[in-house]
C-alpha cells in the first residue's frame, strides 16, 4: 500500500495547498454494503464485454453500454472501414433482459458511457466512432452529435494530435460522458484525445466549449465523466490530474476537488439534497491501489467511502460507470471484470 | 449560360474554407418555397435502424429505397406510406459503403458502392441483373488511404464512384468519383463508349473535381454535381460540356424530376463537421427549370427536422415532393413543397436569373 500512501501524502499535500477544511481520505467514514448477485440475467448466448456506461430510467430499467471486443475492419477497396463492437442492452428493475437498441448501429464501436436524461430518451458515448447518440424512450434515433470516421487508418494513428481545445463544433476526439442542464443544454465530456468540454443548446447547436491539455487551473489531462448539478454547475472528472473541477454553466471555473484520486466515473443524485459519487477507479492493470468509491457534498466535503479494486462481489475492476437513480442502491459498471454490479448501500 | 469570374475575396475565402467544402451560394434575392416535412416518415421493423442515409430513391409505385450505412451497408425498401417492405442485397459481396441508389424507368433498383467500387443493377424484385466495376483482390490485404497522384482511370475500374442515370435509349452514365474525377458513359449492355474528364481533378469545362452526383434529363443531357468545383456542369449526350452553374454554392447533388416539364433540384448542402457559421450560408435546397432559371429555394441547416445535416442526395420524381437522404442525421425526410405555378415561375424566375 505504499504506492496508496504516496498519494494519499500528495492528495493531503493539495488539499493543504488548496486551503481546504476537508478531512482527508483515511478518516473517510467507510459505508457498509452488499452486492446483489445475480443482478442482471443475460439471455443464454449472450455476453457482456467491458462495461463503458450502466444508466436507469425513470421507471427503473436499466441500460448496459457494453464492448462486445469485436469492432471488424474489412477491406474495401480504396480504404479499410470499421464495423461494429459495441452493444446497448435494456432490462427491467429485476435484472431481467427486456431487448437491445441499436443493434448494428453504425455509431457503435467502443462503449463510453451511457445515460439517461429527465425524459427518458437514452443517450449512447461511443469512444470510437466519436459521437454521442440520443435515442428516444421508444429506442428510435432522436438526435446525433459528431460523426464516425469514415474509415479506419491502417496502420493505426496516434490520434488528432493538438492541444486538446477541440474545434468549436461537435467534432469529439474520444468522448467519454455527456450530462444536461434543467433547460436541457448538453454538455459533452471530450474527453480522452481531446480535454475540453463542450456545451451545446438541447437542439444540438454548439454553444462553446473550455479546457485544453494540462494541469492548470481549467485546463484537463483528460476528461472522463461528466455531471450537472441543479444549479447548472458543471463537475468535470479530471482523472489523469486527479481531481474534479467545477464550473459554473457557462464554464467559468469554480472550485476544484483534489481528494478523488482517479475520477473516472461521476453520478450525481436528484431530488433537493444532492450528492455526487466518484470512483477512485484501479488502473485496468493493478488491482492493489485505489477502487473505492467515494460520496460527496456537492461543495467538495466528503461524506464516506466503500470499496476496493478486486476480483469478487463488492469489489471493483476499473469501474467506468455509476447509477445513482436511487442514493442507497447503486449500480456501477465495470471495465475489468465485464460486469455490472447491484450495490445496496446500508 | 456566362461563366461566373470569382473575385479574389471569394477565392480566398474558397481556399479557407476548403478542408469543410462549405461556399454561400451567389445568387441573391431567390424566393423561399414554403414546405413540410412528413414527420416519422419510415417506420423500421422493430430492432432495425438506419444508419448514414446517404442514398435515397422512389419507383414508379411510390416505393422508397434507401441505401445506408449502418455497421454494415444495407439496402432497405419502404412502400410509400413508409412502411418496411424489405431489404435487398444483405450480405452481398458490392456492398461495403453505400454512396447512391437510383431506380431506373423498369423500376431497376442500381446501387452505387464507394468502399466496394462497384455498382449494382437489381431487378425490382432484387435479383443482381448486371455489375459494373469490381473490387480489387482481397488476397491483396488491406488497402491504406491512398496517397499521392490518382491511378490511371481504366475504362471498367472505378475509383470511389458516386452516383448513376440513364438517358431514354438506356444508356448508362456514372460519376466517378473521389479518386478518379471522370464522367463515364457506357452502353446498356454496360460496355464502354466515352469518357469526360479522367483521374486527374481539373476546373476547366468538362474537367472535374470530385464529381458527386449526377442526373440525366429528357433529353438526354448528363448534369454533373462537380463538389470542390463549386458548380455543376451540363453536358450533351457524347460527354461534350454545354455549360456550368456556379452560382449555387458547393455542388452537392442534383435531381431532375420526371413527367413532360422537368425542374432541377440543387443542394447547396451544409458540409460535414457543423463548423460555426456554416448553418447560416449553407443547408438550402434551389429548384430551377433545366435552361437554369431558378425558381425558389428552400431548407436550411440544423440537427433536428425540418432541418438539413448534410443532404447527401434527393429522390424529386414528383417535384412538389422531395425526399431527402442526410448524411449526419441518419434521417431520410418526405418535404411537401408548396407548388410554384406557371406564371409565378416566369416572374419569379425572371428577378432572380443572373
Amino acid at each position: 500500500m505504499k504506492r496508496t500512501n504516496n498519494t494519499m501524502r500528495a492528495l493531503l499535500c493539495a488539499i493543504l495547498m488548496a486551503g481546504s477544511g476537508l478531512i482527508a481520505q483515511n478518516e473517510v467514514p467507510e459505508i457498509k454494503f452488499d452486492s446483489v448477485p445475480n443482478a442482471l440475467q443475460l439471455p443464454s448466448g449472450m455476453y457482456l464485454g467491458e462495461v463503458g456506461g450502466v444508466a436507469a430510467n425513470s421507471r427503473g430499467d436499466l441500460f448496459v453500454y457494453t464492448r462486445t471486443g469485436h469492432p471488424t475492419i474489412t477491406i474495401g477497396a480504396s480504404r479499410p472501414f470499421a464495423h461494429g463492437g459495441s452493444r446497448l442492452f435494456q432490462f427491467d428493475r429485476s435484472g431481467k433482459f427486456i431487448r437491445e437498441l441499436g443493434k448494428d448501429s453504425y455509431g457503435f464501436m467502443v462503449a463510453s458511457q451511457v445515460r439517461v436524461d429527465a425524459g427518458n430518451n437514452i443517450w449512447a458515448v461511443d469512444e470510437m466512432t466519436n459521437m454521442v447518440i440520443k435515442f428516444d424512450p421508444q429506442g428510435r434515433i432522436a438526435m446525433l452529435l459528431g460523426r464516425k470516421a469514415e474509415n479506419v487508418n491502417v496502420p493505426a494513428s496516434r490520434g488528432r494530435g493538438g492541444n486538446g481545445a477541440g474545434q468549436p463544433t461537435d467534432l469529439f476526439d474520444r468522448p467519454t460522458d455527456v450530462a444536461w442542464d434543467a433547460a436541457g443544454n448538453i454538455f459533452v465530456a471530450d474527453g480522452l484525445g481531446n480535454a475540453r468540454v463542450a456545451k451545446f443548446d438541447k437542439g444540438g447547436k454548439f454553444v462553446k466549449s473550455w479546457g485544453k491539455k494540462g494541469n492548470a487551473t481549467g485546463e484537463f489531462a483528460n476528461v472522463r465523466s461528466i455531471a450537472v448539478d441543479a444549479q447548472g454547475n458543471v463537475y468535470a472528472a479530471d482523472g489523469g490530474n486527479k481531481r474534479i473541477q467545477v464550473f459554473d454553466n457557462d464554464g467559468n471555473f469554480k472550485t476544484a476537488f483534489n481528494n478523488v484520486g482517479n475520477a473516472q466515473a461521476l453520478c450525481m443524485t436528484q431530488g433537493p439534497n444532492q450528492v455526487l459519487y466518484v470512483s477512485n477507479s484501479n488502473p485496468p492493470d493493478d488491482i492493489d491501489v485505489d477502487g473505492e468509491i467515494y460520496k460527496m457534498r456537492l461543495d467538495g466535503t466528503m461524506i464516506a467511502k466503500f470499496g476496493r479494486a478486486g476480483k469478487l462481489l463488492k469489489e471493483f475492476g476499473t469501474v467506468n460507470a455509476i447509477d445513482c437513480r436511487d442514493e442507497d442502491t447503486l449500480y456501477v459498471g465495470e471495465i475489468g471484470n465485464l460486469r455490472v454490479q447491484k450495490l445496496a448501500l446500508h | 449560360m456566362k461563366r461566373i469570374v470569382m473575385s479574389s475575396v471569394t477565392l480566398a475565402m474558397v481556399v479557407a474554407a476548403t478542408s469543410f467544402g462549405q461556399r454561400k451560394a451567389i445568387i441573391e434575392n431567390v424566393p423561399e418555397i414554403p414546405f413540410s416535412s412528413v414527420p416519422n416518415l419510415l417506420k423500421l421493423p422493430n430492432g432495425e435502424y438506419l444508419g448514414e442515409s446517404v442514398a435515397v430513391a422512389t419507383n414508379s409505385r411510390g416505393h422508397i429505397f434507401v441505401f445506408h450505412r449502418s455497421a454494415n451497408t444495407r439496402l432497405f425498401e419502404f412502400d410509400q406510406a413508409g412502411n418496411f417492405v424489405k431489404e435487398i442485397g444483405s450480405g452481398y459481396y458490392g456492398f461495403e459503403f453505400a454512396h447512391s441508389v437510383r431506380v431506373d424507368k423498369d423500376d431497376n433498383i442500381w446501387t452505387v458502392d464507394e468502399g466496394a467500387n462497384m455498382i449494382t443493377k437489381f431487378s425490382p424484385d432484387g435479383k443482381v441483373l448486371m455489375v459494373l466495376g469490381s473490387r480489387p483482390p482481397a488476397v491483396l490485404g488491406a488497402q491504406a488511404y491512398p496517397a499521392g497522384p490518382n491511378q490511371p482511370s481504366k475504362k471498367y475500374v472505378f475509383c470511389r464512384p458516386t452516383d448513376v442515370g440513364w438517358d431514354p435509349q438506356g444508356n448508362i452514365f456514372v460519376s466517378d468519383g473521389y479518386c478518379n474525377n471522370r464522367v463515364v458513359k457506357y452502353d446498356k449492355n454496360g460496355r464502354f463508349l466515352a469518357q469526360a474528364g479522367s483521374e486527374k481533378p481539373g476546373s476547366a469545362l468538362g474537367e472535374f473535381n470530385l464529381p458527386h452526383g449526377l442526373q440525366v434529363d429528357g433529353e438526354g443531357n448528363v448534369w454533373v454535381a462537380d463538389r470542390t468545383n463549386n458548380r455543376y456542369q451540363v453536358l450533351d449526350n457524347n460527354l461534350k460540356p454545354l455549360r456550368e452553374i456556379t452560382n449555387l454554392g458547393v455542388g452537392w447533388t442534383v435531381c431532375i424530376s420526371s413527367g413532360p416539364h422537368q425542374y432541377a433540384f440543387f443542394s447547396n448542402s451544409n458540409p460535414n463537421g457543423n463548423m460555426p457559421g456554416t448553418w447560416d450560408i449553407t443547408g438550402e435546397i434551389y429548384k430551377a427549370e433545366l435552361d437554369g432559371t431558378v425558381i425558389g429555394k428552400f431548407g436550411h441547416a440544423g440537427k433536428t427536422a425540418p432541418g438539413f445535416q448534410v443532404v447527401h442526395m434527393m429522390d424529386c420524381r414528383n417535384p412538389n415532393e422531395i425526399i431527402v437522404g442526410e448524411i449526419e442525421s441518419w434521417r431520410v425526410q418526405k418535404l411537401l413543397l408548396q407548388p410554384t405555378s406557371t406564371s409565378a415561375d416566369i416572374k419569379t424566375g425572371k428577378g432572380a436569373r443572373r
